[in-house]
């Protein structure tokens, strides 16, 4: 099950994609010409192709075959028939699904999550990063990065263990707090409206100091020159701001925002499972905790691939409409 | 240069009193962040060197109330944590080899630039980060090569992560010069055996990266091994831990009423201890890994 990219992934990503086209070899005219070079290479390089041949296996059986066998969504399948077996039905699961009323409820649930993650989780790191760049490099300074990563290494089961300890209706320290201050305990677990800013805050919590790390990056390398003029004319810390600095980390926002656009649909897949129970369900069930439950649990195969199938075209879809978006607004896209 | 440095120094100290605000601002925010972020860990931890008692009856705020050890005494003592432990222990180790040994195997051959039809196989694994199969379709997959419920399902179906090759190549792209396997191979000098005695003695930051980056993945994994294993002497710990911490199974009969509050006061107690005992590991190397993390990061987003 992959977990939706965390920004820093995204960067990456985005990085090497950009990489691969600018470094690209001199174009060759012709076929034949291809050929040739191909064949000179894998005389020269045999063993380097060797090499990449189980990596290239494991995609090709863990990543592709998958895809191919997404078939299933098309097809009623059963385990005796196998996929290729199983009678074809076409579109019927997706009309069953989209007919069926938790439909809405799903799409809605999963898209206020990742939404609202989107919307807190994008500008706070950069928030971070930049206060942290006005900060001289002293004590305080490698303290509050040390001590602001350190969630990140938190496994998605402790840290909704953490949550669940926190927010107990009985002994829970947000309750105390609560009752201290004179207001009546509640179970916020169980509450639906409060589930999305359970999910989004405690996020904030664990991966904004990781996720500063690439605009922290992007700051330190900002050519001090611009720097050195501003201060000779006079420019504030907060002109400095807005006209070095965020210009400065603009090219990498712009393809975290496109990455997370393109992951909308991706919640935090099993940290949402984790913190689900009866009683916030109805704002907690999300497209991907329903395949597992209608497909692992209820044994209904094609229905549940119909469904994560549903999901990964809208996700490819968004990240090809804001990638273009991007391209005719900035310079900066993916490809 | 001497007068640079003077200039700086003087424009310092004429920093506007308007700066000056923003800045005790900046640093107030800082200073919030870092309490925030703290106070949680420090209160996991400070309750779980608590007794029983006063962890549950809230006495606990800041630090240990009754020090106490009871916590991890009995945490350790449970057959169920020490089997979970040792899994993770295996499915790390075993697993974080296996993904580092292919992960190389992919990204260095793709940092060549002499290799024909690299970027089309860099198109080929970055594609499988856009477009996911889904739950099932990857499911059937481990179910027919007949791995549910073995030990390889931990180890292979998430071996390699496609960004862990991006970093890598890239590391190999910017510090291994082409010029130099050039050279090499002018002497005669084959690609296994350049690899094997140049390149990986000259990127051991990147093995380092690698290793950490796929060591606290799995070591923090519970999703796929809920998915395909059955038999609890396979569960990792995260899995032992999901099941006491959130689920909370506890083994109860009828017993008396004094029996059954220690019980309630020990599991409560219990929960904080075996958060800690479950980022141990993490915990301990995390000094170590955060420098690396944030230099794979940093190859990562810093084009070469």
């Amino acid at each position: 099950m992959p977990t939706p990219m965390t920004q820093t992934q995204m960067t990456q990503v985005a990085a090497t994609i950009e990489q691969s086209g600018s470094a690209s070899q001199a174009p060759v005219t012709g076929l034949s010409a291809t050929w040739r070079t191909a064949r000179r290479s894998f005389r020269r390089h045999w063993q380097l192709y060797l090499l990449l041949l189980p990596g290239l296996l494991y995609f090709v059986v863990f990543k592709y075959v998958p895809m191919v066998n997404a078939v299933i969504a098309f097809k009623d399948y059963n385990v005796v028939a196998g996929i290729w077996g199983s009678p074809w039905v076409g579109f019927k699961h997706f009309e069953l699904f989209f007919r069926n009323p938790v439909f809405w409820t799903l799409l809605g649930n999963t898209l206020t999550l990742s939404l609202y993650a989107l919307l807190v989780g994008f500008p706070i790191p950069i928030m971070l990063a930049i206060a942290l760049n006005e900060v001289s490099n002293g004590l305080f300074k490698r303290s509050v990065q040390m001590v602001t990563y350190a969630p990140y290494f938190i496994s998605t089961v402790v840290m909704v263990s953490m949550i669940m300890l926190f927010l107990a209706p009985r002994l829970g320290i947000v309750n105390i707090a609560l009752q201290s201050a004179g207001l009546p305990p509640t179970n916020l677990l169980g509450s639906p409206s409060a589930f999305s800013s359970i999910y989004v805050w405690s996020g904030v919590w664990q991966n904004t100091g990781y996720a500063a790390i690439v605009y922290l990056a992007a700051l330190a390398g900002i050519d001090p020159t611009l720097y050195e003029a501003a201060k000779v004319d006079g420019a504030s810390r907060i002109q400095k701001i807005i006209n070095i600095d965020l210009p400065g980390i603009m090219p990498v926002a712009v393809i975290i925002l496109i990455l997370s656009v393109g992951s909308l649909l991706a919640v935090g897949f099993e940290k949402v499972y984790l913190l689900q129970n009866p009683l916030n369900l109805s704002a907690s069930e999300i497209i991907p905790t329903y395949v597992y439950k209608i497909g692992l649990l209820n044994a209904n195969f094609s229905f549940a691939t119909a469904v994560g199938l549903f999901n990964s075209v809208i996700n490819m879809v968004l990240l090809v409409l804001v990638n273009s978006w991007a391209r005719r607004v900035s310079d900066v896209s993916l490809w | 240069m001497a007068r640079a440095e003077s200039t700086t120094r003087s424009l310092k100290i004429r920093e506007s009193i308007g700066d000056r605000i923003f800045l005790f601002f900046v640093y107030l925010f800082l200073f919030f962040v870092l309490l925030i972020v703290l106070y949680p860990l420090i209160y996991v931890v400070s309750s779980s060197f608590s007794s029983p008692a006063a962890v549950s009856s809230g006495k606990v705020w800041l630090y240990p109330v009754d020090f106490s050890l009871r916590g991890y005494q009995v945490a350790f003592g449970n057959p169920q944590i020490i089997t979970g432990y040792a899994n993770s222990l295996y499915y790390t180790i075993f697993g974080t080899l296996i993904s580092v040994t292919l992960t190389v195997l992919v990204a260095y051959p793709l940092s060549r630039r002499t290799l024909f039809g690299r970027d089309a196989i860099m198109i080929f694994i970055v594609f499988t980060m856009i477009f996911y199969g889904g739950l099932i379709p990857t499911y059937l997959v481990v179910k027919n090569l007949g791995m549910i419920d073995t030990r390889w399902a931990l180890l292979i179906p998430q071996a390699i992560a496609a960004w862990q090759v991006i970093i890598a190549r890239t590391f190999f792209q910017v510090s291994i010069p082409e010029e130099l396997a050039e050279a090499a191979e002018l002497d005669g000098c084959s690609d296994l055996r350049f690899l094997w005695s140049v390149v990986l003695p000259l990127s051991k930051p990147i093995l380092a990266v690698l290793v950490l980056m796929y060591a606290v993945g799995q070591w923090n994994a519970y999703f796929d091994a809920l998915l395909y294993l059955k038999s609890a002497a396979l569960h990792p710990l995260q899995l032992v831990l999901r099941s006491i911490l959130i689920l909370n199974t506890t083994t109860s009969g009828s017993m008396e009423a004094s029996v059954m509050v220690e019980r309630q006061q020990m599991a409560d107690l219990l929960k904080y201890s075996l958060i800690v005992v479950g980022s141990l590991p993490v915990l301990l190397i995390y000094p170590f890994a955060q420098r690396y993390f944030v230099k794979g990061m940093l190859i990562g987003s810093v084009k070469g």
